[in-house]
């Protein structure tokens, strides 16, 4: 390799990024990941997970045989949010719950009826399946809405003067949860792409000893790695228009930023995905190994630890501190702006500064590394 | 039987004999569990929220401090005009704001019903969500305070298995599985073809060892390691993270087993198909995503659309994440996990089937 590290020939990049384009174009599974791979996320986030309302399935004993507790039993059977397994007794409930059939059983007491006459109703008992939180806490608030939508029916309700709350969502009135889940899983394929690609190529160049054959080429180190980074930064784009174009006309996903922000962004966030690709088949050189490290440093942070789906607020100190090296977090946000809210540039130029940074950090790092094994 | 020992023996050291790979198999699924088990949650707490009071009166200041004092808001933003708010939502510095008219305080004063408004970001309508509902819990507070009348119990909720409803009793037997479905695809999927990529397949093939040989000699490294990883995982739930097992371990490592050779089976039928081990990389990760995802962890498998719940049963995780769960935390009994657990059998046998098949097909 030359000496000149910077020198940059135009020819010569240009025979480059042929022959690293020719490789991506003769593998199919550099095509795949680009290409299906993000249909494929595309379609599972859009159509497999879905964090909006659905029915569960619950488990119902009525002890009492009044016309109260047969209105309120009612009254839980038409709900569409639940679906009601009945049984005269807790106990084979209670092992439908063990196996994991049901989520909630829901107990209307003995002398229910009867209380309500006293006007001292007796507290209908709901006893959920903890071992899976989130579906707890959305069986106990459905029960509860439907129990205080009957209480009222009934005339129950006491004379209090009451506070009513008007929500008003912005710019997602109807709380599709595609809305966020679609701009997240763009995040996921490119960064699959600049880093799970680009570490995999890189590393098997290192692993077949062909890199050491291009180092004997006059090409300058510059030039070498922007042979590799051009291309599956094309690719990187190209499919991220693609996933934009899906989650458009297939899912009804609103662009109401412009073209350029969106355009921008992706190229910033980019720069850290391919680093990180760069510097992670640098220092391992095996392709094995360079594929777990893509995935428990580019994959899973990107989905666990990016305000994607969990939000950052919610975790502890310490991991909230960690969050801030994954340079996705910098990406979700302004991401799901430029779909959903539209450009506000303020916030972009903060998130790119930050996406530039860890790009050059990792760039730096990538650069290090290869050196150093080459001496 | 010699010869199988030999086989399984120099697979266990092509795993292990570089010390990168070896901290590859067992590193990075310890350090995700401690980053992701705490990271999971779907609870949203610590929310800034912002507030735009034009009453300013007793009640407003009254629902501000409850508001305040609750251990699920961080910190109250003042605003102080809409431009303020449109702001401070769009930037994100806030997921929501309580718009108080002014009149609230009058109309509170005289007995009367009023309302607030909440303006949330749609951008984050999960979360907002939640928001929303806790904010309503707090205002129809108010109302019963005002008038002193006690608010009847109605509902009596308990949760089972889980009293507080803490996440990383939920996350930690799921990442069990999700880390073991990663490990386990990604080390039998690229055991053959590397052999093929590296050229010792041709030489393999002319030894002794039969088909079945060669394919179990790759099998029992990998469940050796998923094995060991579930038995790490276990021991640090229960030791460092405090997450009761309460199930039989018999029956879990049972289940685990099961489990692992569905997922060897997936990883062997990737390998036997691709020529290098780039393509058995990609090939076994364009299977572990829909395999983790469609598992029920991220999102309730119920709230799938039907085709894609049809498609679903095909999955193993997804009968095996439920049992994890339920093994650790409700002692599920045997007859129950094998109830969940026969159609993972039937994949076994159809994944290491069909790729013993291609294994063949392609020798020739």
């Amino acid at each position: 390799m030359s000496g000149n590290l910077a020198r940059l020939d135009r020819r010569r990049l240009a025979a480059l990024i042929r022959k690293e384009t020719v490789q991506i174009v003769r593998d199919p599974s550099t095509l795949l990941i680009a290409f299906v791979l993000p249909i494929l996320l595309l379609f599972i986030f859009g159509f497999g997970v879905s964090l909006d309302a659905n029915s569960i399935r619950v488990g119902m004993v009525v002890q009492d045989s009044s016309p109260q507790a047969n209105s309120l039993a009612q009254a839980l059977r038409a709900s569409p949010y639940l679906e009601i397994e009945e049984s005269p007794t807790v106990q084979p409930l209670r092992d439908r719950m063990v196996a994991n059939r049901i989520r909630a059983m829901i107990v209307i007491p003995q002398d229910f009826g009867a209380s309500i006459d006293r006007r001292a109703p007796l507290p209908i008992q709901v006893a959920t399946d903890g071992s899976q939180p989130n579906t707890a806490n959305f069986a106990a608030a459905y029960v509860q809405g439907i129990y205080g939508t009957w209480v009222e029916q009934q005339g129950m309700a006491p004379g209090v003067p009451t506070v009513t709350v008007n929500t008003r969502y912005w710019w997602n009135p109807e709380l599709k949860s595609r809305f966020f889940l679609i701009p997240g899983s763009i995040t996921i394929v490119m960064t699959m792409i600049g880093t799970l690609l680009t570490a995999l190529v890189v590393a098997r160049e290192w692993e077949r000893g062909t890199l050491e054959a291009m180092m004997a080429t006059p090409i300058s180190m510059t030039e070498f790695i922007a042979s590799k980074l051009i291309p599956y930064f094309v690719l990187g784009m190209g499919s991220m228009a693609l996933c934009t174009v899906l989650g458009i006309v297939v899912f009804g996903v609103p662009l109401r930023g412009s073209v350029f922000a969106l355009f921008l962004l992706a190229s910033a966030f980019l720069v850290p995905a391919l680093g990180l690709g760069l510097f992670i088949s640098a220092a391992t050189k095996n392709q094995f190994v360079a594929s777990q490290a893509a995935l428990f440093s580019g994959f899973l942070p990107s989905f666990l630890l990016s305000g994607f789906i969990f939000e950052i607020s919610s975790m502890p100190r310490m991991i909230q501190a960690v969050t801030y090296l994954v340079p996705a977090r910098y990406f979700i946000p302004p991401l799901q702006t430029v779909f959903i809210a539209g450009d506000a540039w303020g916030m972009f130029a903060r998130n790119i500064a930050a996406m530039l940074t860890f790009g050059a950090l990792f760039f730096l790092l990538a650069y290090r590394t290869t050196r150093r094994s080459l001496d | 039987m010699g010869r199988l020992k030999a086989i399984t023996i120099k697979e266990f050291w092509a795993l292990v004999r570089d010390p990168k790979a070896r901290m590859g198999l067992f590193l990075p699924p310890l350090l995700q569990l401690f980053l992701f088990s705490y990271a999971a949650t779907l609870e949203v707490r610590n929310i800034d929220l912002g507030l735009y009071d034009m009453s300013s009166g007793r009640y407003s200041q009254e629902l501000v401090q409850r508001l305040d004092g609750s251990p699920n808001f961080k910190r109250i933003e003042v605003l102080h005009s809409p431009e303020d708010l449109r702001q401070a939502i769009e930037d994100q510095d806030v997921i929501a704001a309580i718009v108080i008219e002014q009149d609230f305080d009058r109309r509170m004063a005289s007995g009367q019903s009023a309302e607030i408004g909440v303006v949330l970001d749609g951008r984050r309508s999960n979360a907002a969500q939640i928001v929303a509902a806790y904010v309503t819990r707090v205002a129809s507070g108010i109302g019963a305070q005002v008038s002193n009348l006690p608010e009847p119990e109605g509902l009596r909720v308990t949760n089972l298995y889980n009293p507080s409803l803490d996440f990383v009793w939920f996350n930690l037997p799921s990442l069990i599985v999700m880390l073991g479905v990663i490990t386990s695809i990604a080390v039998t999927g690229l055991s053959i073809s590397r052999e093929r990529e590296l050229g010792s397949f041709d030489q393999l093939m002319v030894s002794p060892l039969r088909v079945h040989e060669i394919l179990l000699g790759k099998m029992l490294p990998a469940l050796g390691f998923g094995l060991l990883n579930g038995a790490i995982f276990i021991a640090a739930a229960q030791l460092i993270f405090d997450v009761p097992f309460r199930g039989s371990y018999a029956v879990f490592f049972a289940a685990l087993i099961v489990f692992n050779i569905a997922l060897i089976g997936v990883g062997m039928f990737v390998s036997s198909l691709s020529r290098t081990q780039q393509q058995a990389f990609l090939g076994s990760f364009l299977l572990t995503i829909p395999i983790i995802m469609l598992s029920g962890f991220a999102s309730p498998v119920e709230n799938m659309p039907e085709w894609l719940q049809v498609l679903n049963h095909a999955n193993p995780a997804m009968y095996f994440l439920p049992v994890a769960q339920s093994i650790f935390l409700k002692a599920m009994p045997l007859s129950a996990v094998i109830s969940w657990m026969w159609p993972v059998v039937l994949i076994a046998i159809v994944t290491l089937s069909a790729s013993a098949w291609l294994f063949r097909a392609r020798m020739e």
